[in-house]
């Protein structure tokens, strides 16, 4: 029989007995929804929790370290590169040809310094990071209260909310109430506090350079000895600096002791040219009056090509440090998740199954005598299997696409439930749940399959019926 | 195979059964419902089949009728052991070169009778362009043009009968088998069908097997009659 009499004759077959095959179609649809419902939460989840990783900037960043630096010597040897003292210095050339790898979003220097802020004539040592105006993404300033840095290079500061409650004189008392962060930012945004740091001027060809006037000076020079000319003046300075937000969260990737509390834009420290740790080994070491980074991080397109990126890095004698592909990790956690919320789904599918076998068995009951006319007619067994098969098929095709439809509602309701009560806790609401095409095409597949394989039994069973006697049957 | 209008008068044996049997086991007794019949049936012949109740005509007409198997024996048509053939043969088999009526008509209700008509094209894989016209032929041949969008359960006897035979003949088999056709029929509605199959029989030249209960009627359309009694021929 050709395709469109079977599904023809399928079609009319199962109007027939609609109610039936309705109430059929609705089982398998149920279990289709409860698949589709089950995978679109746990793909929304995965969605949601690799778009977090994505922002939390962990995941695509490669920390650039030149093998000169201490922290390197002690690191298990790489012995692909050059030794420490030949390797290249970690300078602005160098970053410049770090950011212009492929797959490269951006290389910037690592600018960090303990120094004195007053706020109100009190003086508060803290430790400031320079930030890249592309943090601005960066997840730790969704619930930032104020605003970010106005300009690459404005005079302002985002203050962590530690250091807050320290400019505020509020310590935070063990057993009480944490002070929201809305409390802290209304005194003291677009407060204005000073900063004093001390700048490095490079001695322009030796002579020591006269301090502008009014300055204290200190000179750090080593033309003693008529060693290679290197020689910078420290100057102390002051800088006016305003705070534009106060963050809940901490945007630093940096733990420890170095770990800083106030950011001001990265443009900003370095044209501040704000004398680093660094300065003085490499000082000490005879280079060149170019400054050195300590590190250059590295931001990749994507997590994916943090590898690639930090091989081609280390080929240029660098050290590089990144933390592995965590995306890989919790791409395994989702396919597991993924496979049990998709097994629980199924069991209602499974449920919807047996129903179609029921539903055609009777089919067979009631319509031995049609059989074995169409028999008589001189349809083969396997006309009358495709039959069923296509009764079978074209209830999964209507169930497995009502079934979407409906677990594609049920996934909005979740969605909508969960951000009402997100909204309810104050936290900005999230997109839990996903669709993608080819749940689609899969769930309406799985649907028709399963139909299908419910359907052999009933369909066998029809075609190996034995005409005589079911037109003998009255 | 060749489905046609040629009745294959070049043999002159259309159907040819040889001992043919056919026994069903109910639990210990043996039911020989066919007992070792033989006969042959010429191309465009029109023959009757008599016996009593329980005798075994329907049981003969499906083993001719490719329905069903033979304990033993065989059936051979234009040649050829209906035993060698396989089930998807045989059903091919039904589909061109057999039609069948039966007394309680077997017209499917749920479709109308230009669907039930078109059903054994179905089957055949005409092209869909072509069944409406040859479906609507054949029930204008048998008087009911005016009947194609009916169900059967809105038709009388005759008229489900004229549907039937109309179905039977839509892919213009050589073998026409006719279970009791006019046993559920008044004797004016039954001469009118057997009107119909006697205009088939002689127009298209095909052979005709009929089985029936009334003799008067059989004498006056049928020139041989074959009689059955207990699966066994019984000499006329
Ligand atoms: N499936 C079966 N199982 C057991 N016995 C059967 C079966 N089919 C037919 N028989 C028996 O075979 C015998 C012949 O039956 P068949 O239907 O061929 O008779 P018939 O001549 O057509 O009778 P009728 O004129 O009443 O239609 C009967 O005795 C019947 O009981
Ligand atoms: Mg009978």
């Amino acid at each position: 029989m050709k395709a469109y009499d079977l599904t023809e004759l399928a079609v009319r077959n199962l109007r027939e007995s609609g109610l039936r095959n309705s109430l059929t179609t609705v089982g398998i649809s149920v279990g289709v929804a409860s698949l589709v419902a089950m995978l679109s939460l746990g793909i929304g989840l995965q969605q949601l929790a690799s778009r977090r990783l994505q922002k939390s900037g962990l995941f695509d960043t490669v920390v650039v370290m030149s093998r000169r630096d201490l922290r390197s010597f002690n690191r298990e040897p790489q012995n692909s590169g050059p030794a420490p003292a030949d390797s290249p210095m970690l300078d602005e050339t160098a970053r410049q040809r770090i950011e212009r790898l492929p797959n490269v979003r951006e290389a910037y220097p690592d600018i960090r310094f303990i120094t004195e802020l007053r706020y109100e004539d009190k003086p508060h040592l803290t430790m400031l990071a320079g930030l890249p105006f592309s943090a601005k993404n960066n997840d730790a300033f969704d619930g930032m209260q104020g605003k970010f840095f106005s300009s690459e290079t404005a005079p302002e500061i985002i203050l962590q909310k530690a250091f807050a409650e320290e400019l505020l004189g509020k310590r935070p008392q063990p057993g009480a109430d944490e002070v929201k962060v809305t409390e802290l930012a209304k005194p003291l945004l677009g407060q204005e506090l000073v900063m004093r740091y001390t700048e490095r001027v490079e001695n322009p060809g030796g002579p020591k350079r006269v301090p502008r006037a009014g300055e204290s000076r200190l000179t750090a020079s080593n033309q003693v000895n008529d060693l290679p000319q290197a020689s910078y003046s420290v100057f102390l300075r002051e800088q006016k600096l305003k705070i534009v937000g106060v963050s809940d969260l901490d945007p630093d990737s940096m733990r420890g002791a170095a770990r800083a509390r106030v950011f001001l834009p990265l443009k900003l420290a370095e044209n501040l040219r704000v004398m680093q740790p660094t300065n003085l080994r490499d000082t000490s070491r005879g280079l060149g009056a170019s400054p050195t980074y300590a590190t250059v991080s590295v931001r990749v397109t994507s997590p994916k090509y943090v590898q690639s990126v930090e091989d081609a890095v280390r080929k240029m004698g660098f050290n590089t440090f990144s933390i592995t592909d965590a995306t890989r990790n919790l791409r395994q956690f989702f396919a597991v998740l993924d496979l049990f919320l998709g097994i629980f789904g199924s069991l209602a599918l499974a449920v919807a199954s047996i129903g179609i076998v029921n539903t055609l068995v009777m089919a067979i009951l009631e319509r031995r005598r049609e059989i074995g006319i169409m028999k008589a007619l001189g349809a083969s067994d396997t006309d009358v299997k495709k039959l069923f098969f296509a009764e079978a098929g074209a209830m999964g095709v209507m169930g497995g696409a009502l079934g979407v439809a409906l677990g594609w509602v049920i996934g909005r309701v979740i969605n909508l439930g969960t951000n009402l009560y997100l909204r309810r806790q104050n936290f900005p609401p999230e997109q839990i749940w996903a669709v993608p095409w080819w749940l689609v095409a899969g769930a309406i597949g799985f649907a028709i399959l399963v139909s299908l394989v419910s359907g052999m039994y009933p369909a066998g069973r029809a075609a190996r019926l034995d005409p005589v006697q079911a037109l003998r049957y009255e | 195979m060749s489905s046609g209008s040629q009745s294959g008068q070049n043999g002159p044996i259309a159907v040819s059964t040889k001992q043919v049997c056919r026994h069903y086991r109910m639990g210990e007794t043996l039911i020989r419902a066919v007992d070792g019949v033989s006969l042959e049936l010429r191309p465009g012949e029109f023959v009757a089949l008599l016996g009593s109740s329980g005798s075994g005509k329907s049981s003969l007409l499906n083993l001719i009728a490719g329905l069903d198997r033979p304990t033993s024996g065989s059936v051979i048509v234009r040649g050829g052991d209906l035993a060698a053939l396989s089930r998807e043969a045989l059903a091919k088999y039904r589909l061109r070169t057999v039609g069948m009526v039966f007394q309680s008509f077997n017209l499917i209700p749920s479709m109308t009778l230009m669907e039930n008509v078109e059903l054994p094209m179905r089957f055949a894989e005409v092209e869909r362009d072509q069944r409406e016209g040859l479906a609507r032929k054949a029930l204008d041949r048998v008087g009911l043009s005016t009947r194609l969008r009916h169900r059967p359960a809105e038709l009388s006897g005759g008229e489900q009968q004229r549907a039937a035979l109309a179905r039977a003949l839509i892919n213009r088999p050589q073998l026409l088998l006719a279970d009791e056709p006019t046993g559920n029929l008044d004797s004016h509605t039954g001469t009118e069908i057997m009107e119909l199959i006697r205009e088939f029989n002689q127009a298209l030249g095909m052979t005709v097997v009929m089985v029936t209960h009334e003799r008067a009627l059989a004498e006056r359309y049928v020139k041989r009659m074959i009689f059955l009694a207990d699966g066994k021929l019984v000499g006329g």
